[in-house]
């Protein structure tokens, strides 16, 4: 090895401990507030509750077992956790509702904002922006007080005597899924937006040249050119609609539990923190898998775009 | 004649998008014209007045509450933003190397895992340490916000530098200035936008953060969006509305301030 060489490599060893020192604190914060606390948890899932809270140190399946199934006090037999499963349920039905809804709304809008001249885009892009800065839970309220028994839906219905008597729907699961929708709609809009701002026009021109209608260019064109955004938006919406806290606790009321909720209740008045641990990582494994089926996704599409 | 045929138009579409910036804008403009509401209940309308707000700037628990949340905010972002323009300057503008995919995804990570997750993971780990050290002060509040700040921080700041080209330094370089100095008067220079975007974000992300924040704090430690969220639960006067008015200016002030300074600089 020659001399010029060995200068060479010494430099790019430095350079890469330098790249090493600066990325350092970020990770080790990190690692400490973020990253390890995730693999306590997973220890926890698998010790036995404490009886004040925390946990005793005895290894237990306990915790896993009783995610998904539940032992009968009298006869000691496992049989399907009823009460679990609904929550499970509500929750993942709650938010593919969602990302269907929002998809429906959020589709037309993201066209129409990519249609505008340049100008004019701007704005109304900003105009979705806005309420994705302002605060989730001010955003949650707002819904609150026009859906509530005397918010304006309800008022307004009366008043035109629709109806005698004020619909119900704070604290259903409506609620929580007229909330959900209101709050993660611009995460469905953004992404679309953003396929469709590079969609190719004179595409859908050939396409009418060539006799399509309407639907088929959309079905046919639009979709597919703009269906990476579409995956985008949906997993944006899905994958904090299934782990929402804020939103069920203010608009479902105590009774209408999702995982999230379920969580909190093993933390506090249960008492059970590995029950929580467990349920915790199984959010978790719900979200991954949702992660995992955007990345196969997006790479295929990828492929087949160029 | 026959109304031109519009290429980019699809039926309904318009319709739909008129509905939903009318959903969007509708409950935030009902909740701020309630806020000068003067009557007591939240459900008739009693005049034009700002005993609200006049109420809440009264209320040493709202007042206690939001100096609170923005101590934590400008620290969090402050330590979010450095600790993140260190991390994008060892992750941009090199050849891949052993370790930098992980580096990618540690720096990620809490942008991928659920808020509630993330929220009763650091009450364990924080319970524990609390019971080891007895420390029980705003730290472990600004060591969350900072971690979960973190990628918002990062990711303008990698954008920013990864469309810098390496000239300007190299020049500098060749000319003998020393490493710190072509950060100083180089680097540093071009990345301020990504750097203040970077930090508006984060101080932003902070200031909205309900969850994490309800599972670290201990007793006495609201911030503001967990003062209203208790506040909300136990049932609703006016001033919520008038604190979430002020808290909107706030927020759309910033978001706006963010959109001109990143258009102006680019």
């Amino acid at each position: 090895m020659n001399r010029a060489e060995q200068v060479a490599r010494a430099a790019h060893r430095k350079d890469l401990r330098r790249r090493w020192l600066l990325s350092s604190p970020a990770l080790l914060i990190i690692l400490l507030a973020a990253t390890g606390p995730l693999l306590i948890v997973l220890v926890y899932s698998f010790l036995t509750p404490g009886p004040y809270g925390d946990v005793a140190w005895r290894f237990s399946t306990d915790a896993w077992v009783s995610v998904f199934l539940e032992r009968d006090i009298f006869d000691d037999t496992l049989s399907m956790a009823i009460a679990h499963a609904t929550i499970f349920w509500r929750s993942v039905r709650l938010a593919l509702a969602t990302t269907f809804l929002t998809l429906i709304l959020g589709f037309p809008t993201a066209y129409f904002i990519s249609t505008r001249n340049p100008k004019t885009r701007d704005v109304w892009l900003f105009l979705i922006t806005i309420p994705f800065w302002t605060n989730l839970l001010i955003r949650t309220f707002a819904v609150l007080q026009i859906i509530r028994n005397e918010g304006i839906i309800n008022t307004a219905l009366t008043k035109l005597s629709l109806i005698s008597a004020p619909i119900q729907i704070l604290y259903t699961d409506t609620a929580i899924l007229i909330g959900m929708t209101y709050v993660y709609l611009p995460l469905m809009v953004l992404p679309i937006y953003a396929s469709m701002e590079k969609l190719d026009f004179r595409l859908i021109e050939a396409g009418y040249d060539l006799y399509a209608t309407r639907a088929q260019v959309l079905r046919r064109i639009i979709l597919p050119l703009v269906k990476p955004g579409v995956i985008a938006g949906s997993i944006l919406v899905f994958i904090p609609a299934v782990g929402a806290y804020v939103t069920p606790s203010v608009l479902g009321g105590g009774k209408n539990m999702m995982l999230s909720n379920l969580i909190e209740l093993q933390f506090g008045q249960g008492r059970n923190w590995p029950l929580g641990s467990a349920l915790s990582i199984t959010v978790m494994g719900i979200v991954m898998a949702a992660l995992l089926l955007y990345v196969r996704n997006a790479s295929s599409t990828g492929i087949r775009h160029g | 004649m026959a109304k031109p045929f519009a290429i980019r138009h699809q039926p309904g579409f318009t319709a739909i998008a008129a509905a939903c910036f009318l959903m969007l804008y509708l409950p935030i403009g009902v909740l701020v014209i309630y806020a000068f509401n003067a009557a007591t209940s939240t459900a008739v309308w009693g005049g034009f007045s700002l005993r609200w707000f006049h109420s809440a700037w009264n209320n040493a628990q709202v007042i206690d509450a939001t100096l609170r949340s923005f101590q934590i905010a400008a620290l969090g972002a402050l330590l979010a933003t450095t600790v993140a323009m260190m991390a994008a300057l060892a992750t941009t503008r090199t050849a891949p190397y052993p370790g930098l995919t992980l580096k990618y995804a540690m720096l990620n990570q809490p942008l991928m895992v659920p808020e509630i997750v993330t929220g009763v993971a650091l009450l364990i780990f924080f319970s524990r340490i609390k019971i080891a050290t007895g420390y029980s002060g705003l730290g472990y509040l600004i060591a969350a916000h900072t971690a979960f700040c973190i990628p918002f921080a990062y990711l303008p700041i990698r954008a920013r530098l990864e469309n810098m080209d390496l000239t300007l330094e190299t020049a500098a370089a060749d000319l003998y200035a020393t490493p710190w100095k072509v950060f100083h008067r180089i680097t540093l220079p071009l990345l301020w936008p990504g750097i203040l975007a970077g930090f508006m974000l984060a101080f932003v992300i902070s200031l909205d953060d309900v969850v994490i924040t309800e599972f670290v704090k201990s007793g006495g430690q609201d911030t503001l969006p967990t003062y209203m969220l208790g506040q909300i639960r136990r049932g609703i006067t006016p001033e919520i509305n008038a604190i979430s008015t002020a808290f909107l200016l706030l927020s759309v002030g910033i978001v706006t301030l963010f959109f001109f300074v990143s258009r102006k600089r680019d």
